[in-house]
């Protein structure tokens, strides 16, 4: 797309000053030093330190328990991303409909994402506890099933994917109740007057319009997983049972941040970087061309 | 309400110069439907918290008995004041809000500007500017956070309100959701400043500030609660009581040495205060943001 | 348009009003500062900061400034942070598991230094000696004992009367907890036999020490960095294959890690519990029925009783500080150490006093009288016969090692593994941790 722009020398610079230094200074110089130490191995107190070339990538290419965190993330990801994001288009297109209440009804649907994730790690702990939870004693009463997550890995995924996701919803439904609103009437009377049903007016005409959220939402929501949603595993599963929600970043805390091996965790994050930036750059190329900005 | 969405109605606006028609009403059982399904959705979303209330008001006999007490009950006063005094909150939760606002103002700022010189200028090393902005969203803040530490130190800046915050501004989501915006405003709006001779200053200023006030109200609610709800890095910076923030405190009432039985509604009465003013902020942006999307489809 | 400009034009003004509630000096004060980071909190955290304020209040030299820097983990990586940014504190709690990294890491003032620089008399010799062995290398202590406790054995009595047990036996070997065990569910009193909080504390590192096994080479680690675990041996295997077989038939009931299965006895679920002595304190306040301690379960021959370790933290030193100032660390850790506030201590947190003084006193005072259960750890700590595998470990990168036996643990009692793999898995994996520790420790 081209776009008119101004002409100026040197104002563009001192217009992206403040955000590329702050950037250059409390990231880059940051990122850089942590990176660099991929190919170092470290001492705790960081004092002792003595290069080891690539050893500590393939340490964790050669690391079976890797992988698996990998996959875990690919899972927890594609999940919350999934049920969030669906989640709050439904439950937008609801609070969009026009009836009365409206806004008490958004009110009550937006506040859960003012919690933090640890605080939300706590609530779930709590509500899901196989021995003092409510969740687990009224399911009890639906099926024999025993929902233990503290033994089962699959049930122990589903609720840090449940809980991440939950915080996640409130932002997204924020996002998607402001472009539904944005929908001028008249396009929809259009649709009406053409006989479409709501379904159909929804899926042909609603969500191409939306479309530019819907991108923004899933990169955003799919870094967040990736990136920012220890704080969920931290207060619940710990990464546990076994291995079963270790994700990446969640190693890379515990094996960089708790566990002191600052090499290995920086043999992490480039992985994690690289393979999040693919991901991303596979996106814009793929999906941007698809979505409707104008 | 957002940046998207706002950008969309006035590109709609300005294109069709149409003032959009009301909708039909739906019939009576469309709408009934919608209501219960809305009101299903809450029971869902809302329990969690709604339960967390609960706990906050119960003694710790009644928040362990089975099977559970769904309802609550008369120790609210005792167990906010226990809280209160346990995790110091009232320095606290001022600390908090200067963090929740020092980031969302300085973020909102730094990043309108480099989004703007970023969309409506062509200069050398503008997509190396934007990828090196956006590549922020890519390194989780684990990996940074003893280097970060690191620079901190070397600024002098460790528990100081500047160490604290302006770390916190070095991420892009703010950025690229102005990019968003901006790339949605129709080129027609731009030249039609142009031809009355506004430089780029008076167009950010007089054209793209009035249309951003909904998308700047959904940001500082997205950032305000970014910066309050931050653990790692405020429990890393400051060194003394005074510094501490509010998810410090809570974090103060659960027991972590795995000794000691955790007293679940001093807890949740903690968290209770935490969630309370980000919760407020929400609610009040909201209503904010809505009125100030109704009024412009006038 | 006018909104902007109101904005724009009191900007400057929060700015202002920001920078003035930044650079707002802090208050100057004439005592000398001692910082003490610590990772207590709940009724924890009020006694320590009890302590403290007991000890400011009775001198008027130094003032201790107490500080929780988060969960143990937190506080250490804190501490070190902050002591290569030159801002590190005089004092910091370090949890039993960095003891080898606070060792090797030539950042500590050792305290038994301390005290022989600023010239304080202690009493060494009076404290007890599997604590001290903890935390001591070649005979001297290096870091003060703070909060210490070792697992032990608590049972629902009301359960075990209703079961038609004797309330005033706990049982002595696991061939009896198992027996109880299928009592208790077979009267339906309650749901599951028994479980354990800190799985690999209480269930791998205590069982193998009170049974006289070595956990680790090189004398549990204690003398040399090339370790390797022995945990998959036949002691081990026999061990977590009981009890991944009970496991099965709810004899046992796997509750998670640190403390998150205490609910299982405090509700009732579980009518025996093994858990951390310090649990003593919350359980009286917490607990509604009768219930009591005993000793470890043992299984008796093959196997030699020893004794129990301990676990908990202590207050490491940071070097580097100004001799003035270290002599008020050094008489806060005096302080700290004395019988008096070892009792008050003790008796409000439930962990160990740690000098045979101290426990002579409340003996003296009938405390244990009156407080039996009290006594549990003190008799299993120090009535039974130590040997090389039951002075404590000491490993490298603990922290993660106890993370992967935890996860092996799992995959055994969810059926994923035998008891065998699972332990062979865990050894390998904390052997290369071990191997790593090593190798970035070396001089």
């Amino acid at each position: 797309m081209q776009r008119t722009v101004f002409r100026n020398r040197w104002l563009p610079y001192l217009l992206v000053f403040p955000q590329v230094a702050v950037t250059v200074l409390f990231f880059f110089w940051p990122a850089l030093k942590s990176l660099q130490l991929s190919l170092y191995r470290v001492s705790p107190f960081g004092d002792r330190t003595s290069f080891v070339g690539l050893e500590n990538f393939t340490k964790l290419l050669g690391d079976p328990e890797y992988y698996q965190s990998v996959v875990n993330s690919f899972v927890f990801a594609g999940g919350v991303t999934l049920l969030s994001v669906a989640g709050s288009l439904v439950m937008a297109a609801l609070a969009t409909q026009k009836i009365r209440g409206l806004s008490v009804y958004r009110t009550l649907l937006l506040w859960p994402y003012g919690i933090a994730p640890a605080v939300a790690g706590i609530i779930f702990l709590f509500i899901f506890h196989p021995t003092y939870g409510v969740l687990p004693y009224f399911l009890s009463f639906i099926t024999a099933y025993e929902f233990n997550w503290l033994l089962k890995g699959w049930v122990a995924m589903a609720l840090v994917v449940t809980a991440t996701s939950w915080t996640h919803l409130g932002y997204n439904i924020a996002f998607y109740v402001a472009g539904l609103l944005a929908i001028p009437g008249a396009v929809l009377e259009a649709a009406d007057v053409d006989g479409a049903g709501p379904l159909r007016r929804f899926t042909a005409i609603v969500f191409p319009l939306i479309s530019p959220i819907t991108f923004y939402l899933v990169v955003l929501n799919m870094v967040f997983a990736f990136f920012e949603s220890f704080g969920v595993i931290d207060a619940v599963t710990k990464g546990g049972p076994g291995d079963a929600t270790m994700i990446m970043v969640y190693k890379l805390y515990k094996d960089g941040f708790i566990g002191l091996n600052l090499g290995s965790s920086g043999a992490q994050s480039v992985i994690l970087m690289a393979l999040v930036i693919g991901l991303t750059m596979l996106q814009f190329k793929y999906a941007e061309k698809k979505v409707t900005y104008r | 309400m957002s940046a998207v969405g706002a950008g969309q109605l006035e590109q709609a606006r300005v294109r069709t110069g149409a003032v959009a028609a009301p909708r039909k009403k739906p019939f009576p059982w469309q709408r009934a439907v919608v209501h219960a399904l809305l009101i299903a959705c809450i029971a869902v979303v809302a329990f969690p918290l709604y339960y967390a209330f609960v706990i906050s008001t119960q003694d710790i006999q009644e928040v362990v008995q089975r099977p559970p007490r769904l309802y609550p009950s008369s120790h609210l006063l005792e167990n906010y004041a226990e809280a209160w005094r346990k995790a110091h909150m009232g320095r606290m939760l001022f600390n908090s809000f200067v963090m929740g606002v020092t980031v969302a103002v300085g973020k909102i700022v730094i990043s309108m500007l480099s989004a703007f010189a970023i969309v409506y200028f062509d200069f050398r090393g503008r997509m190396v500017c934007f990828w090196m902005i956006f590549v922020t969203l890519m390194l989780p803040v684990p990996v940074r956070l003893m280097s970060t530490y690191e620079v901190v130190g070397t600024l002098g800046w460790i528990n100081t309100y500047q160490g604290l915050t302006i770390p916190l501004m070095a991420s892009a989501t703010a950025t690229f959701l102005f990019r968003q915006f901006y790339m949605t405003i129709p080129n027609e709006l731009v030249e039609a400043a142009q031809l009355d001779g506004a430089g780029p200053m008076r167009f950010l200023f007089q054209f793209l500030l009035p249309l951003s006030w909904a998308n700047i109200a959904a940001l500082f609610v997205v950032l305000f609660i970014f910066g309050w709800n931050q653990y790692l890095w405020p429990l890393l910076i400051t060194n003394s009581e005074a510094m501490r923030t509010v998810v410090i405190g809570l974090e103060g009432l659960i027991p972590r040495s795995g000794t000691e039985l955790p007293t679940w509604n001093l807890i949740m009465a903690g968290a209770m205060m935490a969630l309370l003013p980000p919760v407020a902020v929400i609610i009040f942006m909201q209503r904010w943001f809505v009125k100030g999307l109704v009024e412009s489809e006038k | 348009m006018s909104r902007t400009t109101t904005l724009l034009r009191s900007a400057p003004w929060a700015c202002a009003l920001w920078a003035a509630i930044a650079l707002a000096p802090a208050p100057a004060s004439a005592k000398t500062e001692i910082h003490f980071w610590h990772a207590m909190t709940g009724q924890l955290g009020d006694a320590t900061n009890e302590l403290v304020k007991q000890f400011n209040e009775g001198q008027s030299e130094y003032v201790v400034k107490p500080l929780r820097k988060g969960s143990y983990p937190e506080t250490l990586t804190a501490a070190i942070a902050a002591y290569r940014q030159k801002q590190a504190p005089h004092v910091v709690q370090v949890f039993e598991v960095g003891t080898q990294t606070m060792l090797l890491s030539g950042a500590v003032l050792p305290v038994y230094q301390l005290m022989k620089e600023q010239e304080i008399a202690v009493e060494w010799k009076d404290f007890i000696a599997p604590v001290v062995g903890y935390y001591s290398k070649d005979g001297n202590l290096y870091s003060m004992p703070f909060n210490s406790s070792t697992p032990i054995f608590y049972y629902n009595k009301e359960a075990f009367q209703k079961a038609g047990l004797d309330p005033s036996k706990p049982p002595q070997t696991w061939k009896q907890v198992e027996e109880y065990s299928k009592k208790v569910i077979a009267s339906g009193v309650a749901k599951c036999g028994f479980s354990t909080g800190w799985p690999s504390w209480t269930m791998v590192e205590n069982m193998h020490a009170w049974h006289d096994q070595p956990f680790a080479t090189k004398r549990d680690g204690f003398e040399g960095l090339d370790v390797q675990l022995l945990i998959n041996k036949e002691f081990g295997v026999m061990h977590l294959g009981r009890l991944a077989a009970w496991q099965k038939d709810n004899v046992y009931s796997y509750g998670g890690r640190a403390g998150t299965a205490d609910p299982k006895f405090v509700n009732g679920e579980c009518a025996m519990y093994i858990q951390s002595s310090a649990l003593i304190g919350g359980f009286t306040r917490g607990v509604k029925f009768q219930w009591g301690t005993g000793q470890l379960p043992f299984w008796g021959p093959p196997y030699n009783k020893a004794t129990s370790i301990i676990g908990g933290a202590t207050l490491w030193v940071m070097k580097g500080k100004p001799a003035a100032e270290n002599r008020g660390t050094a008489k806060f850790l005096k302080f700290l150490s004395e019988s008096n506030q070892q009792m008050w201590w003790h008796v409000t947190t439930g962990y160990l006093a740690i000098s045979n003084t101290a426990v002579k006193n409340l003996e003296a005072g009938y405390h244990f009288k009156k407080f039996p259960d009290q006594f549990t750890a003190f008799a299993q700590l120090t009535k039974g016969k130590a040997t090389p595998n039951s002075q404590g470990l000491r490993l490298g990168n603990f922290v993660q090692i106890r993370d992967v036996i935890e996860a092996e643990m799992e995959n055994i009692f969810a059926g994923k593994k035998a008891a065998k793999q699972g332990l062979d898995d865990a050894v390998a994996k904390s052997n290369e941790i071990l191997k790593e520790f090593a190798a970035a420790n070396k001089r």
